[in-house]
């Protein structure tokens, strides 16, 4: 185990250097540059601004020094913020991101996995049915419809909450709901498919048989093994709860750093834009990384490879 | 056929191969809600695909036709779904939106499904070492924020359609190579490629020939569950204001416009959303009907 976790660890570091690569390049080769959307400066402040910031240096030259900064955690200067780098404007966005995302995930992992559950064991009932159909439409109503409809329901027609900002506890409750909807719904329908391909197990009519109760089966015998595709499904979905939230922190007005990381692309904030994306890499490899042992540590067969 | 030169008994025995197809079509047509999908998905293409007509002769406006002085009017005998602040018809622009996002939906499934089944055929077929350092890739690639990736490309190089379709069909054709290498891999070993080496057949043919053909199941089913999927991914794209320009309006533009204005003229934003996830449902239900129809594994039970 501590094999496998430690030759992971080793491969994320090659995938890191490929991604902050492309990025760089893609960056650099693309039309526009950061100072070209500001209102007309003229030759000589360009051209000081750019010799300030090592812009002027030939390019490979410039990817080298970068990889160095990269390379002792220093993500360089924002162009944008000039007062600020780019680390501190990633600490200062991403608690607000990661508390998104985690009450996000709580939504769609308790309404998921209770919808999954109930439906397993009471297929083709009306208990099967209607959390799924409740899922088909979580899972048809993308991110900005639900959004506008949920902030027009509860802020602006019932007055429960505001219908934007980011300041007390009820402001978490739309945009937590409005992001954890999709994910409810894919949990709900794996969760759903992988119980009841193991309900339909042999082990299990052996535990029917012996006289073990529905809950017993369910939650000591069953669990196990049924979630094992909501498991594999949670490292990307964690990602995808990080940089899904671009929509919902538009949507909410919340200081998050998918806001940042979109303008900052806008912009052409080149560190900014480097910072975010191996940012946001670390934490998709982190979360596959846990996916994958949940993985192996829950299914036996899996332990042995 | 190779089959029958090797076994002759059996291929006697067993039916004409179109059974499993006529088969999977009567389980589909079992299935309520995975026709019901078929047909909405069948009703929306027409209309969306026959829109310059409709335009001219049904709706009589075209989807860029402005009228401010008219500005945004809630539905009418004369705009069927209503207008937008410039006047321009709702039913005409969501005709028109419709074409574009199941253009992308559909175009750039393909470029994914192109991708994706070479690919994974080529690592399965191939095995060892190439298989290995294929896949490895494949890993590696999953590892990577695609979304941020696509956003990146929208940003730098322009809001290109065709560069829509390459970028969504470059991130979307991961999943297909590791469907398609599986199946290649338990295929491989039958009797029928067996059979069709031993006759002195080359590995090309082989595959494309006597091994594609068994995966088209898999690949249909999966190429149904990604248009919804890359739809709902364009329709991303445009709310950042990434995808198609205006003019032109896709669902995600027109759903975007309308979450703004969802207080003052609430059916700017009703009609795309109810239309998009119309479309997706009806996608999905398909998709789910066409495994259970087509996939051996399911069909057990």
């Amino acid at each position: 185990m501590l094999r496998f976790i430690a030759r992971r660890v080793l491969e994320t570091i090659p995938v890191l250097f490929i991604i902050a690569t492309v990025t760089f390049f893609m960056m650099r080769l693309a039309p526009g540059g950061p100072f070209d959307t500001d209102k007309q400066v003229s030759k000589e402040v360009r051209a000081h601004m750019e010799a300030h910031y090592g812009l002027d240096k030939p390019l490979f030259e410039q990817y080298l020094l970068q990889m160095k900064h990269l390379l002792q955690g220093d993500l360089g200067p924002s162009f944008k913020y000039p007062s600020r780098t780019v680390n501190e404007i990633i600490a200062d966005a991403f608690p607000v991101s990661l508390e998104l995302g985690v009450e996000s995930l709580a939504v769609a992992l308790v309404l998921g996995l209770l919808a999954g559950m109930i439906a397993s064991f009471r297929q083709n009932s009306a208990w099967d049915h209607i959390p799924m159909a409740l899922a088909m439409i979580g899972l048809c109503v993308p991110t900005f419809v639900m959004g506008p409809l949920l902030i027009s329901a509860f802020a602006l027609h019932l007055d429960w909450f505001d219908a934007a900002g980011w300041f007390l506890p009820r402001d978490r409750v739309l945009p937590a709901l409005t992001l954890g909807a999709f994910y409810a719904a894919y949990v709900a329908r794996l969760a759903r498919g992988g119980l009841l391909e193991i309900l339909n197990q042999d082990f299990i009519r052996t535990a029917r048989a012996k006289g073990a109760g529905g809950a017993r089966i369910l939650l000591k015998h069953a669990l196990r093994g049924g979630l094992l595709p909501v498991v594999s499904f949670l490292g990307p979905a964690a990602a995808g709860l990080l940089t899904g939230s671009f929509v919902v922190e538009t949507i909410f007005g919340i200081p998050g750093l998918g806001r940042y990381f979109v303008t900052a692309a806008f912009n052409r904030d080149y560190f900014m834009v480097m910072g975010a994306v191996l940012f946001y890499a670390v934490f998709v490899i982190v979360f596959n990384l846990l996916a994958d042992i949940a993985l192996v540590w829950m299914n036996p067969r899996l332990r042995f490879e | 056929m190779p089959e029958t030169t090797l076994q002759p008994v059996e291929a006697i025995e067993t039916e004409p191969s179109s059974s499993f197809w006529m088969d999977a079509w009567h389980r589909l047509w079992k299935n309520k809600l995975a026709v019901f999908g078929l047909a909405i998905v069948a009703i929306l293409s027409a209309l969306c695909f026959s829109e310059p007509f409709l335009c001219r002769h049904v709706i009589g406006f075209t989807y860029e036709q402005q009228n401010l002085v008219l500005g945004p009017a809630p539905p009418s005998r004369l705009h069927w779904l209503g207008t937008d602040p410039l006047g321009r018809d709702l039913l005409a622009r969501l005709l028109y939106g419709g074409r574009i996002s199941l253009m992308v939906g559909i175009l750039a499934t393909a470029v994914s499904l192109t991708i994706g089944v070479l690919y994974g055929a080529i690592a399965g077929f191939a095995g060892g070492k190439l298989d290995m350092v294929l896949m490895r890739c494949v890993d590696i690639l999953y590892a990577l924020p695609f979304t941020i990736f696509v956003i990146l490309l929208m940003v730098f190089f322009g809001q290109n359609i065709i560069l829509l379709f390459v970028a969504i069909g470059a991130v979307e054709w991961l999943t297909m190579a590791r469907i398609v290498r599986g199946q290649v891999m338990s295929l491989k070993h039958q009797e029928f490629v067996e059979a069709a080496r031993a006759l002195g057949l080359r590995r090309r043919r082989i595959l494309l020939r006597h091994i594609l053909p068994n995966l088209l199941g898999p690949i249909i089913v999966y190429a149904t569950l990604t248009v919804p999927e890359v739809m709902l991914l364009e329709a991303f794209l445009s709310f950042l204001g990434l995808g198609v320009q205006p003019p032109q309006s896709s669902w995600g533009v027109l759903i975007k416009e309308g979450a703004e204005m969802m207080e003052e003229y609430p059916w700017l934003l009703i009609y795309p959303a109810v239309a998009m996830a119309l479309t997706l449902f009806a996608l999905n239900f398909l998709g789910d009907g066409l495994r259970d129809a087509l996939d051996v594994r399911a069909s057990k039970d």
